[in-house]
């Protein structure tokens, strides 16, 4: 469990890695197994200041505000937490205020939990309803390259991008291997 | 209840110095306009529920100015949760202000939670603000100021007022030249270009 992970198969660490490099420095989450090791990296990162928050609305906020003063904040989520922030995004929308959006999804692949499965399907559809640019990431090689793209679209347009990285990348099985995580 | 919503949220405003200023939507954001529409002034005109978050994000990232937070009762109870987050983060230049009227003024003048007792001010406190106040008269607004300018945060107060219906005073609309006018005026023109 604890022998390092190939570089590969380590997306946390590559997407980390890629948000260090934008300058990303305001990080907003809320608690998901999926980005746990995520978390922990930007905790870690002395130039990031992680934020804990009660729902994903409030990284809405944040994110504005922080780019107000002239940072960037890339938001941490559950799918089901994509369905807390929509009327929300319609600030980041109408004042063309750049955000990330890293969601490790559930209701998908595989899933166990039959109430994760509305808003899972729905997630990319309602953030593409609401003018959010959507990427997908369906293995972790592919998790860093997307984050990359989506951030230098976000960064450079001004717009919200969301980076879905699969359940098949996460690999929940169970509520027994969620918990034990 | 004797105080005004104007006329507090223009002393809270006086000589603001480099105060940075979010507006919550609705009459909050009237209330700033009315007392000078000012760059440094960021009015929202929706997502209600995140005017004292983005003060948050706004302290956390220019943690050398000083940010005021300016909303009214219904707002601030939409995202009650940020008042747990912001008593996590603990940034000493933040202040949440929340005029109260007890009323929801845009819709009707139906009354809010604050009307049957919900006390924001102890809540803000519990959640870990340096400090909560509950403020009924000129002498704890005068006070109020000072705090915005001086004191470590994050403090929050809860400001009394007369439920009325006042003229409006609007700021300018469009939420992209609101954000583009505010960090020029902060980090200068370059930042047009970032």
């Amino acid at each position: 469990m604890n022998a390092p992970l190939p570089a590969a198969l380590d997306w946390s660490l590559a997407a980390h890695q890629v948000l260090s490099r934008h300058g990303f420095s305001v990080v907003g989450y809320v608690p998901d197994g999926g980005h746990k090791r995520m978390i922990e990296l930007c905790q870690a990162d002395a130039r990031m200041r992680t934020v804990v928050m009660t729902t994903e609305e409030e990284g809405v906020g944040l994110a504005a505000g922080a780019w107000l003063g002239g940072a960037k904040t890339v938001l941490l989520m559950q799918s089901s937490g994509v369905g807390n922030i929509i009327n929300a995004l319609g600030m980041l929308r109408e004042c063309r205020i750049p955000a990330l959006i890293l969601v490790t999804m559930r209701g998908e692949y595989g899933e166990f939990n039959p109430w994760q499965v509305p808003m899972g399907q729905a997630t990319p559809e309602v953030l593409r309803a609401m003018g959010v640019t959507v990427q997908h990431a369906d293995s972790a090689a592919d998790v860093a390259e997307q984050v990359d793209a989506a951030a230098r679209l976000a960064l450079g347009s001004y717009q919200c991008a969301a980076v879905l990285i699969s359940q098949r990348v996460i690999g929940i099985k169970s509520f027994e291997d969620q918990t034990s995580r | 209840m004797s105080l005004h919503r104007r006329d507090v949220v223009k002393a809270l405003l006086q000589d603001r110095g480099k105060v940075l200023v979010v507006a919550g939507l609705g009459s909050t954001a009237w209330d700033c306009t009315a007392a000078g529409d000012r760059d440094l002034t960021f009015p929202m005109w929706g997502a209600m529920g995140c005017a004292a978050m983005t003060g948050l994000g706004l302290a956390l990232a220019q943690p050398k100015r000083r940010v005021l937070v300016l909303t009214g009762d219904g707002e601030m109870l939409m995202g009650l949760g940020s008042l747990a987050t912001i008593g996590v983060q603990k940034p000493d230049n933040l202040c949440v202000v929340v005029i109260d009227n007890e009323r929801y003024g845009e819709t009707g003048m139906q009354e809010s939670h604050t009307a049957h007792g919900v006390d924001l001010a102890a809540m803000a406190r519990a959640a870990g603000f340096a400090s909560g106040l509950l403020l009924r008269d000129a002498a704890g607004v005068a006070a109020l100021r000072k705090a915005i300018h001086e004191t470590a945060g994050p403090h929050f107060a809860q400001v009394k007022v007369v439920a009325e219906k006042i003229p409006l005073v609007l700021p300018p609309r469009e939420g992209a030249l609101l954000k583009t006018r505010f960090r020029a005026a902060l980090l200068g023109s370059a930042a047009n270009t970032e």
